[in-house]
């Protein structure tokens, strides 16, 4: 018995959501008395595999094949399917990232172990498996026990925190038995948001909606962003009428994020806007109308007009950051 | 061409959301159901344009009692050519796409589309395990979809960036916002869905992997501390103070 955690990197780093999954899967191993796996697939340094173990993981397994530095999911699914089998897995972890959501439902019908996906709390394994997860867009959660041997938990990004402990992992080389028609789908280009804080890993997101008026108001809001260190979002109808692009909508149609800090300006809180950002753990709204909403669902709010409050948020973020 | 989309009934995104039987069934008192926002606006929807440019096949699969019926017919108003249901009430995942994919073996499609995630059991789970159980590529979470041939270039979201894929059909894919934009079914469209085929099909066997055991809801907000808009430092000092998160 062992628990296996799929720790998968963009451009040689593991991401940080994968952080976070092996992290809970070291605790779910520790929880079941047995050791946690990660397994790391493609072009990664020394350096990077070993300090997994100070997320928890005993041995990480790494395939390091160059064709893996972007991920073919259905190559993915079956080189985990093998290292479930060698590691003799019965829990696997999975971020619920873009990855694992690709990956972790086929590996759940390829091997019959049931999934409970955007896990928010470890096990309780008083009763048989049983995982928190959010349903209804975070409106309610629902407790869902698995009740397959083999079990498969993808963990929502930014729901636990990381934190780096002094432990160390064995690296081992593992071969798979893939080959060259296995890669069925082809990746053509690969397009990075450079230079900006990637909008569903950021921990600050400031983002603005319909009370900027129109796109020739952003500046204001981006000045903010950027003393805060954070990425941008928007509303829908900002998006639709393209005074933003569209990776920055959030809400139910849109992404859905969960940073340390949301930053709402100017946007009313609509039920389906809120459906995307309830999750963070700080709301701060700004908005002019005091019955807007989006009051109700924040933890601190000013009543006031955009333009004046938030150039001089701003200027206060500044001042309190270089002190 | 032939393409499969796959429906689900959500219910209205205002609903409000109350659970009864000890907390471990939602309560439907009141609420009006519709079709997945990512089913219908985007899968639904592309899948029509295909039709329209590419003359293919529009098929419909629901897994669901007799109350889903209004939200496929109204998937068949928009355009869809034929639709099935199955006869089965379940909320387990792997329950679900076995039923889709058995009904997929049958028909040999060429493209089955679903859409992102459900907005009441977000599972983003149900089209790769759909794709696993046929046999098929799966692209995940895809924003744009162009058929040439028998070649599907598509694009799809990872963490930081985009990808540009290509794959043979028969594929299977998650559709996300970017890939069509919405439609209102049109009264020609509406008496049409009435004559149009609505196939039972029953179930077939096969275990459930997971179940609910209880629904929660969150607890209620503290409440909003209201600051001066002259006075935004207050809020700077609060946000690293109070709530640590600068
Ligand atoms: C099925 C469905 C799905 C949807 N999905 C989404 C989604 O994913 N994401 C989403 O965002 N929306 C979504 N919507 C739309 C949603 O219902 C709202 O219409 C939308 O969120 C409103 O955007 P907004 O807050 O920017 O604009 P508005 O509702 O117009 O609000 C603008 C706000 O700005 C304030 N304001 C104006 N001037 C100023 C000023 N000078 N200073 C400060 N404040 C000011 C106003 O008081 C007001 O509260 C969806 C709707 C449906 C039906
Ligand atoms: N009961 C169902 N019948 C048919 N398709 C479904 C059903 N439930 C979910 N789907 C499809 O699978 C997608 C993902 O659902 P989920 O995995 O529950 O988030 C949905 O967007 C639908 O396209």
């Amino acid at each position: 018995m062992s628990v296996l955690i799929f720790a998968d990197q963009f451009q040689g780093n593991i991401k940080k959501s994968a952080l976070e999954a092996v992290q809970y899967g070291s605790k779910v191993a520790q929880q079941l008395g047995t050791q946690a796996t990660a397994i790391v697939l493609g072009e990664v340094s020394a350096d990077e595999l070993a300090s997994l173990g100070r997320y928890g993981a005993s041995k990480v397994l790494h395939v390091a094949d160059a064709r893996l530095n972007e991920l073919e999911t259905g190559v993915g699914v079956k080189i985990i399917a093998e290292a479930v089998e060698k590691e003799n897995a019965d829990v696997i972890v999975f971020s619920h990232n873009f990855s694992g959501r690709a990956i972790a439902p086929q590996l759940s019908a390829r091997l019959k172990a049931g999934l409970v996906a955007g896990a928010i709390a470890l096990p309780d394994t008083s009763a048989g498996f049983v995982v928190k997860k959010n349903v209804f867009s975070g409106k309610a959660f629902a407790n869902v026990n698995i009740t397959s041997a083999k079990k498969i938990v993808s963990v929502l990004p930014n729901t636990f925190n990381v934190e780096a402990g002094s432990g160390t992992a064995a690296v081992e080389a593992f071969a798979p038995s893939i080959s060259d028609a296995d890669f069925k789908i082809k990746i053509t280009k690969v397009e990075t948001v450079s230079g900006e804080v990637p909008l569903t890993e950021a921990e600050i997101v400031v983002s603005g909606g319909r009370g900027l008026k129109g796109p020739e108001n952003w500046g204001i809001l981006e000045d903010l962003a950027h003393a805060l260190g954070a990425a941008t979002a928007c509303s829908r109808p900002v998006a639709d009428a393209h005074w933003r692009p569209h990776h920055e909508h959030v809400g139910q149609t849109g992404f859905t994020v969960r940073p340390n800090l949301y930053v709402a300006i100017g946007i009313s809180g609509a039920i389906q806007h809120l459906a995307g950002v309830n999750g963070s753990k700080v709301i701060v709204v700004i908005n002019k109308d005091a019955e807007a909403p989006f009051f109700k669902a924040a933890d601190y709010g000013i009543v006031g007009d955009a333009f004046e409050v938030v150039p001089k948020l701003t200027e206060a973020v500044k001042k309190y950051k270089g002190k | 061409m032939k393409i499969l989309v796959c429906i689900s009934k959500t219910p209205d995104t205002t609903a409000k959301i109350a659970f009864i039987d000890n907390n471990t069934k939602f309560s439907e008192a009141g609420v009006q159901f519709i079709i997945n926002p990512y089913d219908e606006w985007y899968a639904l929807v592309r899948a029509l344009e295909l039709k329209e440019t590419l003359n293919a096949t529009v098929h419909l699969i629901t897994v669901g009692g007799a109350d889903t019926e209004p939200v496929i017919r109204k998937a068949l108003a928009l355009g869809g050519d034929e639709a099935f249901r199955v006869d089965a009430d379940s909320h387990d995942s792997y329950f679900i796409a076995s039923q889709i994919a058995a009904h997929a073996r049958s028909e040999n499609y060429d493209i089955i589309l679903t859409g992102k995630e459900t907005i009441d059991y977000n599972g983003s789970s149900i089209g790769g395990m759909v794709a696993e159980l046929a046999g098929l590529p799966f692209v995940s979470i895809a924003s744009k979809l162009d058929v040439n041939g028998t070649t599907a270039t598509l694009r799809r979201e990872i963490e930081g960036g985009e990808e540009t894929v290509e794959v043979s059909l028969p594929v299977a894919i998650s559709a996300q916002k970017g890939m069509a934009e919405a439609r209102i079914p049109n009264m020609r469209g509406i008496m049409a869905a009435r004559t149009k085929p609505l196939k039972v099909i029953a179930p077939v066997a096969v275990d459930q992997l997971t179940s609910v055991t209880s629904f929660e809801l969150p607890p209620a907000k503290a409440g909003v501390k209201l600051i001066s808009p002259d006075n935004v430092e207050e809020l700077v000092k609060l946000l690293h103070e109070e709530a640590k998160v600068i």
